[in-house]
């Protein structure tokens, strides 16, 4: 984010408004209110009808205001939602290594490349991000399957005999995120180690160090920064990710968003999918303010 | 002096790459495949390419989803300029701290809390004011234009945070007033960016599963709809056809997205460094 730049003191009134005016109005509208609503709607209680919740403000209720806290209550009562806030962290966090892990090598062998080469392989990098995401995972379909190329592969080598289940299950949503969000933690890293003076690696080794001090004590300090960031885009969105577990997981691999998408849809019941969104946004609240608090002092040491 | 470029980091590039294009190439292998059984070569053929044509559904389904992208594409530019505007050019303003995280935002919302919020939007509007009445290409239209307009936002400001702004100070001077000066100076310098901005959009908007099922009414399926209640069966032929025509087109814009962002950059060799 970089600051307001100094402005001349003519500015037309009714355009500033308009340039301010309409993208804010928008998005308090449907992005905040919405927000509030999700909220507001985790305390009331569900009914049969259109809409199917109670509403907060009853004249005819016992009270004015009518707040349930019986959704909360269930949602830790029950088992399955506590499970799945659980697994999905602990699934988005072992996705999230595994992307730093082939990531970081990977942006790595990036930056080094010669300048006219860096251009291509980020476009590269780009380029199947680009293309539909729900094709992307389903194409992993026909890599994992009991028929795909991974057991086609392994079975002609001789190396097994029956093909192994690797579709529907964890490690199919382990590797779905890695392929699907590989991009958001290379493009970081690239970013953070393009940025390092190829001097202090010469210097370094000129003096003695061995490649991997150089890399321990230089490469890897100065990086942080992307490493940070990279790994939040990756760790933020996967914890509710629900099309991966969707159509890679197995009936146990039960990650947030899909518990949530399937009590909304099945169970129609909108007042606890509501609670079940609000908590998540709470489990979300402290990655994103680390990502922001990152950002925020990255940016203000380029400037 | 030019060192030597390491093995090592060949064989990590060409690991990497190949870990990010051979689902997609075995995709598009299958899908000249004659056999309806997905993970058997029975032949080259077209036949699903044909079967495609015949599919109402898809056919359908692709329509919707192409007319909700153009129209969010274009609406979500419009606003994610604006706001880009806004938050570069514009000073400081009462609000700004809240427009700022509301901009970002939606980038690292999980979409399925946008989807559910949106829907409970929608629906206590209608219940308060009567509109929009009912769901569908309306509602979708709507949430992807919010949910795309940050995006647009973050490259568009990109782009104008690297511009050089004495052009506009310049004209200012001369006595151009700011919205002739947007105009004639700083929307031309962008447009670039916008144009990138249109594209991504219109390919989110395509892709889109999770926020468009939610906000989406009987009878507007839209594609990635159709292909998720296909594909949650398994693998199927004509799904791997239509994967095919849709990263080829998509490939295609890409490609001159690209062109247009370095041609952009060319003509403002300070911008290039920007956009990573």
């Amino acid at each position: 984010m970089t600051g307001p730049t100094a402005l001349p003191p003519r500015v037309d009134r009714w355009w500033r408004r308009t340039v301010i005016g309409m993208p804010y109005a928008w998005l308090l509208l449907f992005f905040l209110v919405p927000f509030l609503l999700v909220f507001k709607i985790s305390f009331s209680d569900p009914i049969v009808g259109q809409p199917p919740f109670t509403p907060l403000l009853s004249p005819q209720g016992p009270g004015l205001f009518h707040i349930s806290w019986d959704n909360y209550r269930f949602l830790f009562d029950d088992d399955l939602y506590l499970v799945s806030y659980l697994k999905s962290v602990h699934i988005a966090f072992i996705s999230t290594l595994l992307c730093l892990l082939l990531g970081y090598p990977l942006a790595y062998a990036i930056a080094r490349a010669q300048p006219p080469w860096r251009n291509v392989l980020l476009l590269l990098i780009i380029l199947p991000f680009w293309t539909s995401f729900l094709l992307r995972v389903y194409a992993w379909m026909g890599v994992l399957g009991d028929h795909g190329l991974i057991n086609n592969l392994l079975l002609w080598l001789g190396v097994i005999r029956q093909p192994l289940k690797i579709l529907y299950t964890d490690l199919a949503v382990y590797l779905g995120i890695l392929y699907s969000y590989l991009p958001y933690m290379v493009l970081p890293l690239y970013a953070s180690l393009e940025r390092l003076d190829p001097d202090l690696h010469e210097a370094a080794a000129d003096l003695g160090a061995a490649p991997l001090t150089v890399f321990r004590d230089i490469t890897l300090p100065l990086s942080l920064p992307g490493i940070i960031a990279g790994s939040m885009l990756v760790f933020i969105p996967a914890i509710g990710e629900f099309v991966i577990p969707s159509l890679l997981g197995g009936l146990d691999s039960l990650m947030i968003g899909r518990t949530l998408y399937d009590e909304f849809f099945s169970n129609r019941d909108w007042p606890l999918s509501a609670a079940v969104a609000t908590v998540l946004l709470l489990i979300l609240v402290l990655p994103i303010m680390v990502f922001q608090h990152f950002q925020a002092r990255d940016q203000a040491g380029v400037q | 002096m030019r060192r030597r470029y390491p093995t090592f980091l060949i064989s990590v590039l060409a690991f990497g790459y190949a870990f990010l294009y051979v689902p997609i190439i075995l995709v598009m292998v299958y899908s000249f495949n004659d056999s309806r059984l997905v993970s058997i070569w029975g032949g080259f053929s077209l036949r699903w390419y044909g079967e495609l044509l015949h599919n109402e559904q898809i056919i359908d389904a692709a329509w919707l989803s192409l007319r909700v992208a153009v129209m969010s594409a274009t609406a979500a530019t419009v606003l994610g300029t604006l706001a880009a505007l806004a938050l570069t050019r514009m000073g400081r303003y009462r609000g700004r701290f809240l427009f700022t995280g509301m901009v970002a935002a939606p980038l690292v919302m999980p979409e399925i809390i946008t989807g559910l919020s949106l829907l409970l939007l929608f629906v206590s509007l209608q219940d308060l004011v009567g509109w929009p009445n009912g769901r569908g290409a309306l509602t979708i239209t709507l949430s992807h234009i919010t949910f795309s307009m940050a995006y647009v936002a973050v490259i568009v400001q990109s782009r104008l945070a690297a511009m050089d702004a004495t052009l506009e100070e310049a004209a200012m001077d001369l006595g151009g007033t700011p919205f002739r000066v947007t105009l004639d100076i700083t929307l031309p310098l962008v447009m670039p960016a916008m144009l990138s901005g249109w594209l991504l959009a219109f390919t989110l908007s395509l892709d889109d599963l999770v926020i468009t099922s939610f906000v989406s009414g009987p009878g507007a399926s839209t594609l990635p709809m159709v292909i998720y209640s296909k594909v949650k069966l398994g693998l199927t032929p004509d799904i791997n056809a239509l994967a095919t025509l849709i990263i080829v087109v998509v490939t295609l814009c890409v490609a001159c997205a690209g062109w247009l962002t370095l041609s952009g950059n060319a003509k403002s060799p300070t911008v290039a460094r920007t956009h990573n």
